[in-house]
């Protein structure tokens, strides 16, 4: 089954016309997020690199919106407006980028490589396709644990569907008919690798069909049509209708990360329709429906880069990790730690 | 009325089962078949819903493992062969050895690998891969020898919070046997002084454990008391009781059934030349398999691994330096 919705210039009648306006302002809070982040990276004062999903916030924002207290979501490099919807913050975010010792990885990780599992947000590792196993796994102990009409979303990249991992996470799913919901954002590039270099499918879509999975497309720049869509998946999946498949065709409107010109996109391509900024087409949306006016637009623009600022006051001043009150353990099991290394060192 | 090493391992896990809710098993072939070597028989019937088989993606079985961890439950998951887990080799060193570290949110997972050679299973159906796991931070790497020790140390390894590599040896599953299961169980992480001597110290683990007893037993008659350690886990390896055993005989051999380079045996001779040079009256010596793939034919694969005859060769090297 393979569900395509068209590109909407109003809103869906099914859609609540709060969540839209949610969605939105999400989408506009992760931009001014990562326009932050862009000018403290070129200002030297992020530790390590930075991964930006812009042009790509109306996928994101959508692939989350949709989840409830206790559902489990599994973003990945491009999800900063996912993980926002999802109950992230801004000063966690910004905490992790400076290596605040208050954030949640405590400066062991960073940057998107956050998250919060007790809560159902999990931390993606750098290994593509890694997470949609572990999501699986997730959500396979919670039925076992009798739970029902939870629901799990995790991400990909057109580059991750090539990975071993995407494809033994994805047939385990369906085997196991979880309700697990697979994002792909397919972005024309995995870092340099155009799409003809990447599959030989006609269309990604297509491999919902080999699993035996339910598959959506849609337009990734219409924020419209990505909340439609994955309002559908999501239903689906909590539903018990076993995994879903959404493919969403867009372009990322930066590097792979900020160190990235992207010079290798076709300028074809930032041109076509492929290219438009979702933040734009949603505000056209917005105002077409009358859901905002161009001034709530800007005024919510203003909002979003005020939170910012403030999460980034905050954060700059908090303190990094320390070593040397670091207990350097990556188990938890006392008795089972090798002392050894330490002992050599003293 | 005997009991064998794989029985154990069957018995643990169905303890496992039956006392904590938050256990189930996954793996290739584990339900109804009860896995390819039995470990997990009748386990299925027995324990509706928690004992499945899996598709053929060792990634996905041990993904689908750190996902449950972190939702609570305790995974215990089978490798068919301790070879086929560099497939999953990913989620373990990078998913489930990483979690706790990363997120202070604890990876209680079992990995059961089915390790080491057995006669003509050749180069993919015979690897020990403890060294590696262990090489990674984050990973508790258990080695049991002894029946009462795959029992036990299955049973500890469900219910720590910490993910487990547990490396069964299958050359031992059908014909190592023990008149009960254990009662009391000796805590992990602590080596075991498998057979007291004086003359020298011959550390091992494993099914190399038998291998060297047979060794120490053969040199008597030459008038040889040797000390042989089983060091249980070896991860964390108990650098003290090797130590003091050293300090004892001043002679120490290291014993592995896995490739020479690097590994258990080098880290153990490691920490005593650094720790303990001076307790040493000779040059430490190691004995592991040949650095080729493990062969096929019984006459090379016979070759290839420490045999009692090898071990006892080395050893006569080693007291007569």
């Amino acid at each position: 089954m393979v569900t395509a919705v068209k590109e909407k210039t109003v809103a869906h009648n099914d859609l609540d016309p709060a969540l839209i306006v949610r969605a939105y302002r999400v989408m506009l809070l992760a931009r001014a997020t990562e326009d932050k982040l862009a000018s403290l990276y070129r200002a030297g004062m992020i530790k390590g690199g930075v991964f930006l999903g812009k042009g790509q916030e109306a996928l994101s924002t959508a692939s989350s919106i949709f989840l409830k207290k206790g559902d489990i979501f599994g973003p990945l490099i491009r999800d900063q407006a996912g993980r926002l919807a999802f109950g992230d913050t801004v000063l966690d975010t910004l905490r992790t980028y400076l290596g605040s010792a208050q954030g949640p990885m405590r400066g062991r990780d960073g940057n998107i490589h956050r998250g919060r599992p007790r809560d159902g947000y999990y931390a993606m590792i750098s290994h593509l396709g890694a997470l949609v196993p572990v999501v699986a796994g997730g959500l396979y102990a919670r039925r076992l644990r009798g739970e029902t009409g939870v629901v799990g979303v995790t991400s990909i990249g057109d580059g991750g569907t090539s990975t071993g991992a995407f494809h033994e996470g994805i047939n385990m799913a369906a085997v196991e008919h979880l309700p697990l919901v697979v994002v792909v954002a397919n972005n024309q590039y995995a870092y340099s690798t155009p799409n003809n270099r990447q599959f030989a499918c006609a269309d990604l879509l297509d491999k919902a069909a080999g699993y035996g999975i339910a598959g959506f497309k849609c337009d990734g720049t219409d924020p419209m049509a990505c909340l439609e869509t994955l309002r559908l998946a999501v239903q689906a999946a909590r539903e018990g209708n076993g995994p879903q498949l959404v493919v969403a065709t867009l372009l990322r409107l930066v590097g792979h990360g900020e160190h990235d010109d992207a010079g290798y996109v076709d300028a074809a391509l930032r041109k076509a329709n492929v290219g438009r900024d979702c933040l734009e087409v949603g505000a056209r949306q917005l105002i077409a429906a009358d859901l905002a006016t161009a001034d709530n637009i800007s005024q919510w623009t203003k909002e979003a880069q005020a939170e910012v600022e403030t999460a980034l006051n905050k954060a700059q001043r908090e303190k990094g990790p320390n070593p040397n009150a670091e207990d350097w353990q990556a188990i938890s099991t006392e008795h089972l730690v090798d002392g050894h290394y330490d002992a050599e060192e003293e | 009325m005997s009991v064998t090493y794989l029985e154990a391992i069957r018995a643990a896990q169905e303890k496992a089962l039956t006392d904590d809710p938050r256990v189930f098993i996954y793996g290739q072939d584990v339900g109804a078949f009860g896995g390819a070597f039995k470990a997990t028989k009748n386990l299925a019937a027995e324990f509706p819903g928690r004992v499945m088989d899996a598709p053929l993606s060792e990634d996905a079985i041990v993904g689908l493992a750190v996902g449950a961890a972190i939702e609570g439950a305790r995974p215990i998951v089978e490798m068919q062969f301790a070879d086929f887990s560099t497939v999953g080799f990913n989620q373990i060193v990078n998913q489930a050895a990483t979690l706790y570290y990363r997120t202070d949110v604890p990876c209680p997972i079992v990995v059961r690998l089915p390790s080491g050679g057995t006669l003509g299973a050749g180069p993919f159906h015979s690897q020990s891969m403890e060294a590696i796991y262990s090489h990674y931070p984050g990973l508790v790497v258990m080695t049991p020898a002894t029946v009462e020790d795959a029992y036990s140390m299955m049973l500890e390894a469900v219910s720590i919070d910490d993910p487990v590599i547990f490396c069964e040896h299958k050359l031992l599953y059908y014909h190592l046997k023990a008149d009960k299961l254990p009662d009391v169980a000796q805590p992990a992480g602590k080596a075991r002084i498998a057979r007291a001597g004086r003359d020298a110290t011959l550390v091992t683990y494993s099914a190399m454990l038998h291998e060297s007893l047979q060794a120490a037993e053969d040199l008597v008659e030459e008038g040889w008391q040797i000390e042989v350690i089983d060091l249980r886990t070896v991860k964390p390896l108990d650098t003290d009781t090797v130590l003091a055993s050293v300090a004892r005989t001043g002679r120490l051999l290291v014993v592995g059934e896995a490739w020479p380079w690097g590994g258990v045996t080098a880290e153990v001779i490691s920490r005593v030349a650094t720790e303990g040079f001076g307790l040493l009256d000779a040059a430490p010596m190691r004995l592991n398999a040949k650095d080729t793939p493990v062969p096929y034919h019984p006459d090379l694969w016979a070759a290839h691994r420490p045999t009692a005859t090898t071990v006892a060769a080395r050893l006569r090297q080693l007291l007569t330096q």
